[in-house]
Protein backbone atom coordinates (compact mmCIF):
# COMPACT_ATOMS: atom_id res chain seq x y z
CA UNK A 1 0.00 0.00 0.00
CA UNK A 2 3.09 2.35 0.64
CA UNK A 3 3.95 1.94 -3.00
CA UNK A 4 0.73 2.43 -4.29
CA UNK A 5 -0.19 5.42 -2.16
CA UNK A 6 3.34 6.94 -3.04
CA UNK A 7 2.68 6.38 -6.94
CA UNK A 8 -0.63 8.18 -6.37
CA UNK A 9 1.13 11.11 -4.78
CA UNK A 10 3.49 11.34 -7.65
CA UNK A 11 0.86 11.27 -10.32
CA UNK A 12 -1.26 13.71 -8.62
CA UNK A 13 1.86 16.46 -8.37
CA UNK A 14 3.26 15.98 -11.51
CA UNK A 15 -0.40 16.89 -12.67
CA UNK A 16 -0.32 19.84 -10.42
CA UNK A 17 -3.14 19.04 -8.63
CA UNK A 18 -1.89 18.33 -5.31
CA UNK A 19 0.95 20.54 -3.67
CA UNK A 20 2.94 18.20 -1.42
CA UNK A 21 3.23 20.80 0.94
CA UNK A 22 -0.25 21.03 1.53
CA UNK A 23 -0.46 17.48 1.99
CA UNK A 24 2.09 17.79 4.76
CA UNK A 25 0.31 20.71 6.46
CA UNK A 26 -3.34 18.50 6.47
CA UNK A 27 -1.42 15.87 7.84
CA UNK A 28 0.40 17.94 10.87
CA UNK A 29 -2.84 19.73 11.30
CA UNK A 30 -4.58 16.35 12.54
CA UNK A 31 -1.48 14.65 14.13
CA UNK A 32 -0.57 18.08 16.47
CA UNK A 33 -3.56 20.61 16.22
CA UNK A 34 -7.18 19.68 15.86
CA UNK A 35 -7.87 16.33 18.33
CA UNK A 36 -9.85 16.19 21.49
CA UNK A 37 -8.70 18.29 23.59
CA UNK A 38 -10.08 20.83 21.36
CA UNK A 39 -13.36 19.39 22.72
CA UNK A 40 -12.48 18.95 26.26
CA UNK A 41 -11.90 22.89 26.62
CA UNK A 42 -15.57 23.34 25.24
CA UNK A 43 -16.61 20.91 27.92
CA UNK A 44 -14.67 22.12 30.72
CA UNK A 45 -15.34 25.83 29.80
CA UNK A 46 -19.21 24.46 30.07
CA UNK A 47 -18.71 22.96 33.39
CA UNK A 48 -17.78 26.03 34.68
CA UNK A 49 -19.64 28.44 33.30
CA UNK A 50 -23.56 29.03 33.07
CA UNK A 51 -23.33 30.95 30.35
CA UNK A 52 -21.06 29.74 28.10
CA UNK A 53 -23.09 26.32 29.04
CA UNK A 54 -26.39 28.15 27.75
CA UNK A 55 -25.20 29.47 24.54
CA UNK A 56 -23.01 25.89 23.49
CA UNK A 57 -26.72 24.13 24.20
CA UNK A 58 -28.42 26.59 22.18
CA UNK A 59 -25.95 27.45 19.51
CA UNK A 60 -23.34 25.23 19.59
CA UNK A 61 -20.89 26.45 16.29
CA UNK A 62 -21.15 29.91 17.60
CA UNK A 63 -20.17 28.68 20.83
CA UNK A 64 -17.44 26.19 20.14
CA UNK A 65 -16.20 29.26 17.41
CA UNK A 66 -15.74 31.40 20.08
CA UNK A 67 -12.79 29.53 21.28
CA UNK A 68 -11.31 29.27 17.92
CA UNK A 69 -12.83 25.79 16.92
CA UNK A 70 -14.60 25.74 13.85
CA UNK A 71 -14.87 24.54 9.96
CA UNK A 72 -14.20 21.15 8.24
CA UNK A 73 -17.12 18.32 9.44
CA UNK A 74 -17.91 20.88 12.50
CA UNK A 75 -19.61 23.70 9.94
CA UNK A 76 -23.22 22.83 11.68
CA UNK A 77 -22.62 21.79 15.27
CA UNK A 78 -25.23 20.63 17.72
CA UNK A 79 -24.05 19.92 21.58
CA UNK A 80 -25.75 17.65 23.91
CA UNK A 81 -25.46 17.21 27.76
CA UNK A 82 -25.51 13.94 29.75
CA UNK A 83 -27.29 13.79 32.75
CA UNK A 84 -28.27 10.97 35.80
CA UNK A 85 -31.40 10.24 33.97
CA UNK A 86 -30.16 10.55 30.21
CA UNK A 87 -27.02 9.76 28.03
CA UNK A 88 -26.73 10.36 24.61
CA UNK A 89 -24.38 8.47 22.34
CA UNK A 90 -23.07 9.48 18.75
CA UNK A 91 -22.74 7.53 15.82
CA UNK A 92 -22.29 7.54 12.02
CA UNK A 93 -24.37 4.57 10.82
CA UNK A 94 -23.80 5.34 6.88
CA UNK A 95 -19.90 6.26 6.52
CA UNK A 96 -17.99 8.25 9.31
CA UNK A 97 -19.15 11.48 10.52
CA UNK A 98 -17.46 12.96 13.20
CA UNK A 99 -16.68 16.57 14.59
CA UNK A 100 -13.25 17.08 13.49
CA UNK A 101 -12.60 20.18 14.84
CA UNK A 102 -13.50 19.42 18.20
CA UNK A 103 -12.43 15.68 18.08
CA UNK A 104 -10.02 15.37 15.50
CA UNK A 105 -9.42 12.08 13.54
CA UNK A 106 -12.26 9.70 14.32
CA UNK A 107 -10.92 6.47 15.80
CA UNK A 108 -11.05 3.20 14.00
CA UNK A 109 -14.05 1.93 16.15
CA UNK A 110 -16.37 4.46 15.55
CA UNK A 111 -15.50 4.30 11.55
CA UNK A 112 -16.10 0.33 11.67
CA UNK A 113 -18.71 -2.32 11.04
CA UNK A 114 -19.66 -3.67 15.14
CA UNK A 115 -20.01 -0.18 16.67
CA UNK A 116 -22.13 1.76 13.52
CA UNK A 117 -23.88 -1.73 13.20
CA UNK A 118 -24.60 -2.32 17.04
CA UNK A 119 -24.98 0.50 18.98
CA UNK A 120 -28.25 1.93 16.84
CA UNK A 121 -30.18 -1.72 18.58
CA UNK A 122 -28.02 -2.44 21.49
CA UNK A 123 -26.49 0.72 22.80
CA UNK A 124 -26.15 -0.94 26.53
CA UNK A 125 -24.63 -3.93 25.10
CA UNK A 126 -21.76 -1.76 23.17
CA UNK A 127 -21.03 0.63 26.21
CA UNK A 128 -20.11 -2.61 28.21
CA UNK A 129 -17.68 -3.17 26.07
CA UNK A 130 -16.36 0.33 26.79
CA UNK A 131 -16.54 -0.53 30.30
CA UNK A 132 -19.90 1.74 30.95
CA UNK A 133 -22.91 0.94 32.67
CA UNK A 134 -25.56 3.15 33.45
CA UNK A 135 -27.95 3.07 36.24
CA UNK A 136 -31.08 1.00 35.24
CA UNK A 137 -33.92 3.33 33.62
CA UNK A 138 -31.28 5.83 32.33
CA UNK A 139 -32.58 7.33 29.02
CA UNK A 140 -30.17 6.23 26.29
CA UNK A 141 -30.38 8.39 22.81
CA UNK A 142 -28.45 7.65 20.43
CA UNK A 143 -27.49 10.38 17.90
CA UNK A 144 -27.26 9.28 14.28
CA UNK A 145 -25.18 11.76 12.01
CA UNK A 146 -26.95 11.11 8.55
CA UNK A 147 -26.61 14.64 6.99
CA UNK A 148 -24.47 17.49 7.82
CA UNK A 149 -25.00 18.41 11.94
CA UNK A 150 -22.17 17.67 13.78
CA UNK A 151 -22.99 16.61 17.46
CA UNK A 152 -20.66 17.33 20.64
CA UNK A 153 -21.57 15.08 23.60
CA UNK A 154 -21.12 17.00 27.00
CA UNK A 155 -19.81 14.35 29.75
CA UNK A 156 -21.42 14.30 33.12
CA UNK A 157 -18.92 16.37 35.62
CA UNK A 158 -17.26 14.03 37.62
CA UNK A 159 -17.70 13.91 41.00
CA UNK A 160 -14.99 15.68 43.18
CA UNK A 161 -13.78 17.88 40.71
CA UNK A 162 -15.26 21.08 42.50
CA UNK A 163 -12.54 23.57 43.03
CA UNK A 164 -10.71 22.04 40.01
CA UNK A 165 -9.93 25.01 37.26
CA UNK A 166 -10.72 24.56 33.55
CA UNK A 167 -7.30 23.04 32.66
CA UNK A 168 -7.43 20.50 35.32
CA UNK A 169 -11.33 19.74 34.40
CA UNK A 170 -10.40 19.34 30.83
CA UNK A 171 -7.91 16.66 31.37
CA UNK A 172 -10.40 15.04 33.09
CA UNK A 173 -12.81 15.14 29.55
CA UNK A 174 -11.91 11.83 27.17
CA UNK A 175 -12.28 11.79 23.93
CA UNK A 176 -14.74 8.77 24.15
CA UNK A 177 -16.42 10.86 26.88
CA UNK A 178 -17.68 13.47 24.48
CA UNK A 179 -18.86 10.81 21.99
CA UNK A 180 -20.90 9.01 24.14
CA UNK A 181 -19.23 5.74 23.99
CA UNK A 182 -17.02 6.84 27.96
CA UNK A 183 -17.72 8.98 30.88
CA UNK A 184 -15.53 11.65 32.21
CA UNK A 185 -12.23 10.38 34.26
CA UNK A 186 -12.46 10.80 37.91
CA UNK A 187 -9.91 13.67 39.19
CA UNK A 188 -7.90 10.72 40.86
CA UNK A 189 -7.97 8.54 37.86
CA UNK A 190 -6.47 11.41 35.64
CA UNK A 191 -3.29 11.50 37.17
CA UNK B 1 -31.01 1.19 -12.20
CA UNK B 2 -29.80 -0.04 -9.46
CA UNK B 3 -27.71 1.10 -6.85
CA UNK B 4 -26.24 -0.70 -4.03
CA UNK B 5 -24.66 0.92 -0.63
CA UNK B 6 -22.76 -1.76 1.44
CA UNK B 7 -22.01 0.95 3.69
CA UNK B 8 -25.66 1.12 5.54
CA UNK B 9 -24.88 -1.05 9.01
CA UNK B 10 -27.70 0.22 11.08
CA UNK B 11 -29.16 -2.51 12.92
CA UNK B 12 -27.01 -5.14 11.14
CA UNK B 13 -25.93 -8.77 12.79
CA UNK B 14 -22.92 -10.46 12.85
CA UNK B 15 -20.55 -7.50 12.83
CA UNK B 16 -18.31 -9.03 16.23
CA UNK B 17 -17.52 -7.03 19.10
CA UNK B 18 -16.26 -2.85 19.21
CA UNK B 19 -12.73 -2.65 19.66
CA UNK B 20 -11.99 0.49 22.23
CA UNK B 21 -8.64 2.26 20.71
CA UNK B 22 -6.86 4.91 22.89
CA UNK B 23 -6.73 8.19 22.30
CA UNK B 24 -4.17 9.76 19.98
CA UNK B 25 -3.78 6.52 18.05
CA UNK B 26 -4.59 8.15 14.51
CA UNK B 27 -2.58 5.92 11.76
CA UNK B 28 -1.61 2.28 11.98
CA UNK B 29 0.31 2.21 8.76
CA UNK B 30 2.71 4.53 7.24
CA UNK B 31 0.95 5.19 4.16
CA UNK B 32 -2.48 6.19 6.01
CA UNK B 33 -1.52 9.99 6.88
CA UNK B 34 -1.09 10.25 3.08
CA UNK B 35 -3.89 8.93 2.07
CA UNK B 36 -6.09 10.99 4.42
CA UNK B 37 -4.44 14.24 2.89
CA UNK B 38 -4.87 12.91 -0.61
CA UNK B 39 -8.14 12.72 -0.19
CA UNK B 40 -8.50 16.17 1.36
CA UNK B 41 -6.73 18.06 -1.18
CA UNK B 42 -8.25 16.55 -3.60
CA UNK B 43 -11.83 17.11 -2.33
CA UNK B 44 -10.45 21.07 -2.03
CA UNK B 45 -10.33 20.95 -5.54
CA UNK B 46 -13.82 20.98 -6.88
CA UNK B 47 -13.61 18.33 -8.99
CA UNK B 48 -16.24 16.40 -7.33
CA UNK B 49 -17.77 16.96 -3.94
CA UNK B 50 -18.31 15.37 -0.36
CA UNK B 51 -21.47 13.36 -1.33
CA UNK B 52 -20.31 12.28 -4.47
CA UNK B 53 -17.34 11.01 -2.48
CA UNK B 54 -19.41 9.43 -0.02
CA UNK B 55 -21.55 7.37 -3.04
CA UNK B 56 -17.89 6.57 -4.53
CA UNK B 57 -17.00 4.84 -1.40
CA UNK B 58 -20.56 3.11 0.01
CA UNK B 59 -20.85 1.71 -3.90
CA UNK B 60 -17.21 -0.16 -3.76
CA UNK B 61 -18.24 -4.20 -4.12
CA UNK B 62 -15.42 -4.75 -1.38
CA UNK B 63 -16.22 -2.37 1.20
CA UNK B 64 -17.04 -4.45 3.72
CA UNK B 65 -13.60 -5.98 3.59
CA UNK B 66 -11.60 -3.12 2.96
CA UNK B 67 -10.22 -1.04 6.07
CA UNK B 68 -11.49 2.85 6.93
CA UNK B 69 -8.38 4.37 4.57
CA UNK B 70 -8.35 2.12 2.01
CA UNK B 71 -11.85 2.73 1.68
CA UNK B 72 -11.31 6.49 1.16
CA UNK B 73 -8.13 5.58 -0.84
CA UNK B 74 -10.45 2.93 -3.76
CA UNK B 75 -13.01 5.59 -3.60
CA UNK B 76 -10.44 8.48 -4.37
CA UNK B 77 -8.82 6.52 -7.44
CA UNK B 78 -12.33 5.47 -8.58
CA UNK B 79 -12.86 9.30 -8.22
CA UNK B 80 -10.12 9.97 -10.56
CA UNK B 81 -10.84 7.57 -12.94
CA UNK B 82 -14.18 8.19 -13.72
CA UNK B 83 -13.54 12.04 -14.59
CA UNK B 84 -10.30 11.03 -16.71
CA UNK B 85 -7.88 12.61 -14.21
CA UNK B 86 -5.70 10.13 -13.33
CA UNK B 87 -6.08 6.28 -15.03
CA UNK B 88 -5.38 2.94 -13.74
CA UNK B 89 -2.04 2.53 -15.33
CA UNK B 90 -0.48 6.11 -14.41
CA UNK B 91 -0.65 4.75 -10.75
CA UNK B 92 1.07 1.45 -11.98
CA UNK B 93 3.76 3.53 -13.55
CA UNK B 94 3.97 5.68 -10.85
CA UNK B 95 4.26 8.63 -12.91
CA UNK B 96 1.96 10.57 -15.15
CA UNK B 97 1.18 9.53 -18.67
CA UNK B 98 -1.18 12.01 -20.30
CA UNK B 99 -1.85 16.12 -19.95
CA UNK B 100 -3.73 16.81 -17.38
CA UNK B 101 -7.43 17.83 -17.52
CA UNK B 102 -7.42 21.19 -16.03
CA UNK B 103 -9.53 20.91 -12.09
CA UNK B 104 -10.94 24.14 -10.47
CA UNK B 105 -8.49 25.13 -8.01
CA UNK B 106 -5.15 23.71 -6.29
CA UNK B 107 -5.22 23.71 -2.56
CA UNK B 108 -1.64 25.18 -1.84
CA UNK B 109 -0.22 24.85 1.65
CA UNK B 110 -0.30 28.46 3.04
CA UNK B 111 -4.15 27.59 2.60
CA UNK B 112 -4.47 24.96 4.44
CA UNK B 113 -5.18 26.33 7.74
CA UNK B 114 -8.36 28.60 6.92
CA UNK B 115 -9.69 26.10 4.24
CA UNK B 116 -9.98 23.71 6.52
CA UNK B 117 -10.90 26.66 9.37
CA UNK B 118 -14.39 27.57 6.96
CA UNK B 119 -14.96 23.93 5.86
CA UNK B 120 -18.18 24.04 3.47
CA UNK B 121 -21.17 25.06 5.02
CA UNK B 122 -24.22 23.36 3.62
CA UNK B 123 -26.61 25.80 5.34
CA UNK B 124 -28.96 27.69 3.01
CA UNK B 125 -31.06 31.02 2.90
CA UNK B 126 -34.91 29.21 3.79
CA UNK B 127 -36.62 29.70 0.52
CA UNK B 128 -39.52 27.98 1.14
CA UNK B 129 -41.34 27.41 4.56
CA UNK B 130 -40.94 23.87 6.56
CA UNK B 131 -43.50 21.76 6.37
CA UNK B 132 -43.06 20.27 9.54
CA UNK B 133 -43.05 21.47 13.24
CA UNK B 134 -41.33 20.88 16.34
CA UNK B 135 -43.16 17.35 18.03
CA UNK B 136 -45.44 16.81 14.62
CA UNK B 137 -45.37 13.11 14.12
CA UNK B 138 -43.95 11.73 10.28
CA UNK B 139 -43.24 8.74 8.74
CA UNK B 140 -40.16 7.83 6.87
CA UNK B 141 -40.32 6.86 3.01
CA UNK B 142 -40.09 3.29 2.28
CA UNK B 143 -36.52 2.13 -0.11
CA UNK B 144 -34.69 1.35 -1.67
CA UNK B 145 -33.54 3.74 -3.84
CA UNK B 146 -31.85 3.96 -7.20
CA UNK B 147 -29.14 6.21 -5.87
CA UNK B 148 -27.12 7.47 -2.97
CA UNK B 149 -29.32 8.62 -0.21
CA UNK B 150 -28.89 9.26 3.91
CA UNK B 151 -31.78 7.77 4.82
CA UNK B 152 -30.72 4.28 6.63
CA UNK B 153 -32.55 1.54 6.02
CA UNK B 154 -33.45 0.87 9.55
CA UNK B 155 -36.00 3.56 9.67
CA UNK B 156 -37.36 2.83 6.34
CA UNK B 157 -41.37 3.35 6.81
CA UNK B 158 -40.95 3.88 10.53
CA UNK B 159 -42.98 6.21 12.68
CA UNK B 160 -40.97 9.07 14.95
CA UNK B 161 -41.34 12.79 15.66
CA UNK B 162 -39.72 15.83 14.67
CA UNK B 163 -37.21 16.93 17.49
CA UNK B 164 -35.40 19.28 15.88
CA UNK B 165 -35.65 22.24 12.76
CA UNK B 166 -31.69 23.00 10.98
CA UNK B 167 -33.00 25.12 8.49
CA UNK B 168 -32.31 24.12 4.63
CA UNK B 169 -29.60 22.18 3.64
CA UNK B 170 -27.88 20.82 0.49
CA UNK B 171 -29.84 17.92 -0.69
CA UNK B 172 -27.36 15.11 -0.33
CA UNK B 173 -29.23 12.78 -2.82
CA UNK B 174 -29.14 15.03 -5.51
CA UNK B 175 -25.84 16.57 -4.99
CA UNK B 176 -24.47 12.99 -5.06
CA UNK B 177 -25.96 13.04 -7.98
CA UNK B 178 -24.50 16.14 -10.06
CA UNK B 179 -27.79 17.55 -9.96
CA UNK B 180 -26.70 20.75 -7.76
CA UNK B 181 -27.97 21.48 -4.30
CA UNK B 182 -31.34 21.96 -4.20
CA UNK B 183 -31.71 22.86 -0.40
CA UNK B 184 -34.59 21.14 2.11
CA UNK B 185 -35.31 21.60 5.01
CA UNK B 186 -33.40 19.29 7.59
CA UNK B 187 -34.80 17.80 10.48
CA UNK B 188 -33.46 15.76 13.85
CA UNK B 189 -36.47 13.32 13.49
CA UNK B 190 -36.67 10.52 17.02
CA UNK B 191 -37.79 6.98 16.89
CA UNK B 192 -38.64 4.85 20.11
CA UNK B 193 -36.34 1.95 20.24
CA UNK B 194 -39.06 -0.42 19.72
CA UNK B 195 -40.67 1.22 16.82
CA UNK B 196 -37.30 0.08 14.98
CA UNK B 197 -36.45 -3.02 16.73
CA UNK B 198 -38.17 -6.01 18.07
CA UNK B 199 -35.64 -6.58 20.82
CA UNK B 200 -35.37 -6.40 24.12
CA UNK B 201 -32.00 -4.36 24.35
CA UNK B 202 -34.19 -1.19 22.49
CA UNK B 203 -36.61 -0.42 25.10
CA UNK B 204 -35.84 2.85 27.02
CA UNK B 205 -33.93 4.14 24.21
CA UNK B 206 -34.75 7.10 21.50
CA UNK B 207 -32.77 6.82 18.07
CA UNK B 208 -32.17 9.89 15.82
CA UNK B 209 -31.74 10.62 12.63
CA UNK B 210 -31.15 13.74 10.44
CA UNK B 211 -33.47 13.71 7.49
CA UNK B 212 -34.29 16.18 4.96
CA UNK B 213 -37.99 16.79 4.06
CA UNK B 214 -38.02 14.49 1.09
CA UNK B 215 -37.98 11.49 3.16
CA UNK B 216 -41.09 12.77 5.83
CA UNK B 217 -44.15 12.04 4.86
CA UNK B 218 -47.13 13.25 7.75
CA UNK B 219 -47.94 9.63 9.75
Amino acid sequence: MDLRVRALETVLAEKGYVDPAALDALVDTYQTKVGPRNGAKVVARAWTDPAFREWLLGDATAAIGSLGFSGRQGEHMVAVENTPSRHHLVVCTLCSCYPWPVLGLPPTWYKSAPYRSRVVRDPRGVLAEFGVTLPEGTEIRVLDSTAEIRYLVIPQRPAGSQGLGEEALAALVTRDSMIGAGLALAPTAAR
Amino acid sequence: MSYASHADLGGKRGCGAVVPEREGELFHEAWEPRALALTLAMGATGAWNLDMSRAARETLPDYAELIYYRIWLAALEKLLRERGLVLPDEIAAGHSLRSAPPIERVLAAADVARTLATGTPTQRPATASARFSVGQRVRMRDGPFPHHTRLPSYAWRKRGSIERLHGMHVFADAHARGDGEQPQWLYTVSFDGVELWADASARGVTISIDAWEPYLEPA
